[in-house]
């Protein structure tokens, strides 16, 4: 199968391309820019005028709920949304039912992905035997199974011994540990940042103090042992301020905020909107700003869309019953166009945040255009508006605080592997 | 966003809570209730605005006092009432808040009266409810309990009718407290100049001073020529732990004794929303003592709980119809 994509406005981060130029695949594969090779002759034409050809984007942090949520979510549905989102490779949290703490399950999971032929799914394993934070878990056997990173999802280790020695056996061999920062005992019952709004409501606050707290110890821990961390979905600006400090300071580390951070604060929670209930917590505007701030000057590596469905009836049931979670796979490139358009920064760097860096902190080959790589490509209309509305996205979680929103950046075409995976009606 | 609680016209649709409405509205359930306080002294105590209608006490959180003071209102409205108990029982057998509420909304409940430990849980049963249904939130978690807030209102008034020279201190643990967050917002809207807190920091919410309030640690500085002392009530739980070392301790520091109130102007009246832990938060002797305007918050809480009923019932003007039953 040969396919030419005609006349796009090409953006790929990595090899500073930004101009308008035509795509030829072969094989499944980018084999030219620009100019066709010889005697290619294509049997799809994809026309692409007026749109954007950009690399299939890759999330940090997609929630697929199989195995065990199956209610919440299932493997095709939510690959189904990434595709429909433009996202062609995603990492997804070990915190499944039973949790990817075993080689056998991930590769089960990788089996299936592979199956349906959608987006490429990215197992972050268990960092420790399910989830406990007490054993580690076979770190070398989920390696070679499939898994990119390690990962404790949104469950702290409580005992600083195990994460020293989490961090010391994941340097040993060089492996990934993706983080989420709340130190347990200050954040425990809480669902909604402590200040303003949460006194107001008269919901558990979740301090600032609880972010810089564990983030305190994993900057320490990592300094110490040397692992290669990243921080996933950072949310306040003192966060931002100790990660810029210890990247000055050569700390091993990355770290990323999820689109939702970057547009939303405590006060869009209002007469408590479940959909607003979320992990970490909505912060404050001081906070969003940093968060943007860090994004601009790369103390933050990348935005995540922290995808993670949710059934409808576990979120019909007051603010802090109500279950964790947004959906975000289709929302991630119009949330990462609407921030950047605010702040001014170019289509490519927005990209980027959300393709080339997230390929690159989880260490695999996707992300770019290079000749020679996988055809992993989203075609999209940067201008294109069009409103948000639950029921008309793929994922099966419907859940978005973004309910109503109109919205520039539709995603037209997708295609993974030199096939067209999604196709807009 | 739309406020929840007033309709198209600005009219009120369900109480969830003080914050968000108009000092207009908290005036009109106040001088309504006036007209109210009068019907229990009759030899029949009864008006007919709720006739036909079925008032359903929704209690997900056990309460005596205010489902009790609920039932007589809405008797004495001349509704019938249904009072449920909906404790871990029935929900621990899966059955969600909304199937609990859609089941009564098919037996024709009218109104609903909420109680529930989450903050929030009456917000999400009035977004839910159909439009001719009312819903009233007898206490959500930490955030709102407005008619306490109300007949607070209403008591202060009837002691110190000028509002707007008044000095307010709200004493003791507003972290957890509904009730401190609806009197603060009660106080702030009827235009009272200075609302003080008084608590030690582990029992005070995050930024408390947003709300509009002077923050004190120390009882005897906070109480310096006050002319209202509100007192909160401290959970059993939180009298050990993390929050507060012993209870006698807070007693110390923070209960109200006789000695500590002498700092208030003289004519200082003291209020508790009830149920009170004596030799905890206050001293018997003043509780029982001539300042303390404690039972007439209960008797008062009647006529506001019968007013904000007659309203949401739509009777255009209440007040005049109460008055022409007598």
């Amino acid at each position: 199968m040969k396919i030419q994509i005609k006349n796009g406005h090409v953006i790929d981060p990595k090899n500073n391309i930004d101009s308008q130029l035509d795509v030829f695949i072969a094989a499944g594969k980018i084999v030219a820019l620009g100019k066709a090779p010889e005697g290619f002759i294509a049997s799809q034409t994809i026309d692409a005028s007026n749109l954007t050809v950009c690399p299939g984007l890759v999330d940090l942090s997609a929630r697929l709920r199989e195995p065990g949520d199956e209610y919440k979510a299932t493997l095709i549905s939510e690959l189904q949304a990434a595709v429909a989102g433009g996202v062609t490779s995603l990492a997804c949290p070990p915190d499944t039912d039973p949790v990817l703490d075993e080689p056998g399950l991930v590769e089960m999971l990788k089996h299936r992905a592979k199956q349906l032929n959608l987006a490429h799914v990215y197992p972050l394993g268990a960092l420790t035997r399910q989830l406990q934070g007490k054993v580690l878990s076979e770190m070398g056997e989920l390696r070679e199974a499939g898994c990119v990173g390690f990962s404790q999802a949104n469950i702290a280790i409580t005992d600083t011994q195990v994460l020293w020695r989490a961090m010391e056996y994941a340097a040993t061999f060089g492996f990934t540990l993706f983080l989420h920062a709340e130190e347990p005992f200050l954040a425990k019952d809480g669902v909604a940042h402590d200040g303003e709004v949460a006194s107001r409501l008269g919901l558990k606050g979740i301090p600032s103090a609880a972010e810089a707290l564990a983030l305190a110890g994993i900057l320490r821990i990592a300094k110490e042992t040397g692992a290669r961390i990243h921080i996933s979905r950072l949310s306040t600006a003192e966060g931002v301020d100790m990660i810029r400090e210890a990247k000055k300071h050569g700390v091993n580390i990355t770290c990323d905020v999820s689109a939702n951070h970057l547009h939303l604060t405590e006060h869009d929670i209002g007469f408590f909107d479940a959909n607003c209930h979320l992990k970490p917590p909505l912060r404050t505007q001081r906070d969003k700003d940093a968060l943007g701030a860090g994004l601009k000057d790369g103390t933050i590596d990348a935005i995540c869309s922290d995808h993670t469905p949710v059934d409808d009836d576990a979120k019909l049931a007051p603010f802090a019953e109500a279950e964790v979670g947004a959906t975000g796979l289709e929302l991630l490139l119009a949330l990462t166009l609407k921030w950047a358009n605010q702040e001014k920064l170019s289509l490519a760097k927005a990209i980027a945040l959300i393709s080339q860096s997230s390929a690159k902190i989880l260490g695999i080959t996707a992300g770019d255009l290079s000749v020679n790589a996988n055809a992993d490509i989203c075609i999209f209309d940067a201008n294109e508006y069009w409103e948000i509305v639950p029921s008309a996205l793929k994922s099966q979680g419907k859940n978005t605080p973004f309910n109503g929103l109109e919205i520039a950046g539709r995603v037209k075409t997708t295609l993974v592997n030199g096939q067209v995976v999604y196709q807009s009606e | 966003m739309n406020n929840p609680q007033l309709d198209a016209d600005g009219r009120l649709r369900h109480l969830l809570s003080i914050e968000g409405l108009p000092k207009r509205i908290l005036n009109q359930i106040l001088d309504t209730a006036e007209s109210f306080v009068g019907v229990a002294e009759r030899e029949v105590k009864k008006v007919p605005l709720l006739r036909g209608k079925t008032v359903c006490n929704l209690f997900f959180e056990n309460s005596t006092r205010t489902r009790t003071t609920f039932e007589i209102a809405a008797k004495r409205l001349s509704a019938d009432v249904i009072s449920l108990n909906v404790n871990t029982s029935s929900q621990s057998k899966g059955e969600t808040i909304l199937d609990t509420v859609d089941n009564l909304i098919a037996m024709h409940a009218d109104m609903f009266v909420v109680r529930h430990s989450q903050s929030g849980a009456a917000h999400f049963i009035a977004k839910h409810v159909p439009d001719h249904i009312h819903v009233i939130n007898a206490g959500d978690g930490r955030h709102s309990h407005p008619t306490q807030g109300l007949l607070d209102m209403f008591t202060i008034r009837k002691y110190k009718p000028d509002l707007h020279n008044l000095r307010v201190a709200i004493v003791g643990d507003v972290l957890h407290s509904r009730v401190a967050r609806s009197e603060i917002h009660a106080l702030t809207t009827l235009g009272v100049p200075e609302v003080r807190v008084i608590a030690p920091k582990t029992l005070l919410p995050a930024q408390v001073e947003k709300l509009g309030v002077h923050v004190f640690h120390d009882m005897k500085a906070g109480l310096k020529d006050v002319d209202v002392v509100m007192m909160l009530r401290l959970q059993n739980e939180r009298m050990n732990g993390a929050m507060l070392p012993s209870a006698q301790e807070y007693f110390k520091t923070y209960g109200l004794t006789q000695d500590k109130l002498n700092l208030a102007k003289p004519d200082a009246i003291v209020l508790h929303p009830g149920p009170m832990n004596r030799g905890v938060e206050i001293d018997s002797s003043v509780a029982d003592g001539s300042q303390s305007v404690i039972l007439p918050q209960v008797t008062y809480g009647i006529a506001v709980r019968m007013a904000v009923m007659a309203m949401l019932a739509g009777g255009q003007n209440p007040g005049s119809q109460a008055g022409s039953q007598a």
